[in-house]
């Protein structure tokens, strides 16, 4: 310890002090959150994993004090979060790129990265009740046409946001470059720009599914369900998390107990989907 | 050339760097580029005032000058760089090969082909070392396979980099070192076929070993092309270039042959700036 005269050993004794108070308060507090997390991933694998079984993916949905599975909910999720994707992810791509490559400081820009960042937060509940009110109703019924579409509205802003992130990482060193060969503009997009950020992009898709696959609210009143395996877009759909909802707030216990396995199921889904989309975008960098 | 001591005000001497070509007569040169009245706007800033100016076919010049003189500007006003920004716009006259490339209509992307660049950061796409030069063949010319693979490697062999390369072209251009990945853009550029390649900075983010290296293939570049090469390194310009031009502050100070500008300097400012007493 330094013995000069000027040093202050009290003052630093103070900062030490303060040092570890906030220190605890923040390890305290990631604990805090943390925790939870652990007791959900907990309880989720302890009441799940019993009912995990092969009938689980064979067997469709039972009827009340019966067996049976969920192959019909998981194929209803699959099928509709593959249109959902395939809708929204052209769009998200396309209104990134212009926010990034074109429009950038432009008024319209601003406003639509401000709206974008509006949907990106609302409630998917207004998506769900949107999309009855401008595809369900007109069409008269419920169908999983309207279910993709109102995942979709989901997908699109978190595509957007991830690409123009991504693009705007790409250093406009590398659009001078490729414009001083005379590359056009939209092929520097496409060729150059695209191919640096594409990791990043094909992460924020990745993102997106996950975000869309756990989504109750904007099914309910779009997909409906079906208790019966169906591959009919245009007729009630059933879903893994509408099922879930469905089952877990039964009297049944045959029912409750696949509401718990479908919850495992889907939880596992996206943390195996966000771990992919992580590795990706660490290996790039 | 010696090395040439230069003797300042106060009578003291000062050691000048060494001009590596001799000083030659612009009358019986040609001029390939040809700088009239030209003034450059960021906004409402004015950042170049009035310049004229001529660079010489198959000859090097170089843009000298403390930093935010605007010797960078004059380069990217010439392959119409600042185009693909909002907000910045030039007045005058440039003329290359006798048309005014400050017109409004021309076809940016061919004059850009025309007029090749290579930054200050290497810069290769994110592709293979071969497809970071066959893209550029591609854009302009539809050329069977086999031609293709000729001019990837003539120029690969052209930046010097053939040799380390040649077993690897389907490597990504981004693990080469930074030396190499910028002797890649300049293969890159020299694919394009262009008549002028200008050179931003080019080796202030390398080592001495690729510096020299560039600075060497410079050299021989010019036997084909019109070479504008921007550089902090007062050194570098009198090794590599055959006229300088110094800038101060938006203006062209002066302009001359290396050699001249170098040992006789008619400003005192020039004087001043490449004997390192400020800048």
């Amino acid at each position: 310890m330094a013995t000069t005269s000027s040093f202050n050993t009290a003052l630093y004794g103070r900062r030490r002090v303060k040092n570890i108070v906030a220190k605890s308060l923040a390890y305290g507090a990631t604990a805090f959150g943390l925790g939870w997390l652990v007791l959900i991933l907990g309880v989720l694998v302890y009441n799940g994993i019993g009912g995990l079984s092969l009938d689980v993916f064979t067997e469709n949905t039972p009827p009340p004090g019966s067996d049976g599975g969920l192959l019909n909910a998981i194929v209803g999720s699959i099928v509709m979060t593959i249109l959902a994707i395939v809708i929204g992810t052209p769009i998200g791509i396309l209104a990134g790129t212009y926010l990034a490559e074109y429009g950038r400081h432009s008024k319209l820009a601003m406003i639509v990265r401000f709206i974008n960042d509006i949907l990106l937060s609302a409630p998917s509940v207004v998506v769900g009740l949107f999309i009855y009110e401008i595809v369900v109703a007109p069409m008269g019924h419920f169908s999983g046409y309207a279910g993709s579409v109102a995942l979709a509205v989901i997908v699109i802003p978190v595509v957007v946001r991830t690409t123009e992130d991504m693009l705007r990482l790409v250093p406009d060193t590398l659009r001078e470059a490729a414009a001083s060969i005379g590359l056009p503009r939209s092929m520097m997009i496409m060729r150059v720009a695209y191919r640096a950020a594409s990791a990043g992009i094909v992460t924020g898709i990745l993102l997106a599914v996950a975000r869309i696959s756990g989504e109750t609210a904007p099914l309910l009143f779009t997909a409906l369900n079906n208790q019966f395996f169906s591959l009919n877009m245009n007729a009630p759909m059933p879903s893994l998390p509408v099922v879930i909802f469905q089952f877990a707030l039964s009297p049944y216990e045959e029912w409750q107990r696949l509401a718990w396995t479908g919850a495992l199921l889907i939880t596992v889904t996206v943390l195996a989907l966000s771990i992919i989309a992580r590795s990706l975008t660490a290996r790039k960098s | 050339m010696t090395a040439v001591a230069n003797t300042d005000a106060a009578g003291t001497t000062v050691a000048t760097p060494q001009v590596m070509h001799a000083a030659l007569d612009a009358s019986k040169l040609k001029e390939k580029i040809s700088i009239k009245n030209l003034e450059f706007f960021y906004g409402d800033h004015r950042a170049l005032k009035s310049i004229n100016l001529s660079l010489y076919a198959n000859k090097t010049t170089a843009f000298i000058g403390p930093s935010g003189c605007g010797k960078s500007t004059l380069l990217r006003i010439l392959n119409r760089m600042y185009d693909l920004y909002p907000g910045q716009r030039a007045t005058g006259e440039v003329s290359f090969d006798g048309e005014n490339l400050l017109r409004p209509g021309i076809d940016i992307n061919l004059l850009r082909a025309r007029i090749g660049m290579v930054f200050q950061k290497p810069t290769p796409f994110p592709m293979s070392i071969y497809e970071n030069i066959a893209f550029g063949i591609r854009l302009y010319e539809r050329l069977p396979k086999s031609e293709i693979d000729d001019r990837v490697e003539h120029s690969l062999r052209r930046a010097a980099l053939w040799d380390e390369v040649k077993d690897k072209l389907n490597a990504t251009g981004l693990g080469l070192s930074g030396g190499q990945q910028q002797r890649l853009c300049i293969a890159r550029t020299v694919a394009v076929k262009p008549e002028v390649i200008l050179f931003d900075e080019p080796c202030s983010a390398l080592d001495p070993i690729s510096t020299a290296k560039i600075e060497e293939l410079i050299d021989e570049l010019k036997q084909d092309y019109t070479i504008v090469i921007v550089t902090h390194n007062m050194q570098q310009a009198a090794r590599v270039s055959d006229f300088t031009t110094f800038m101060y502050l938006g203006e062209l100070i002066e302009f001359g042959p290396t050699a001249t500008v170098f040992t006789t300097p008619r400003d005192k400012r020039t004087q001043a700036y490449i004997t390192g007493r400020f800048g």
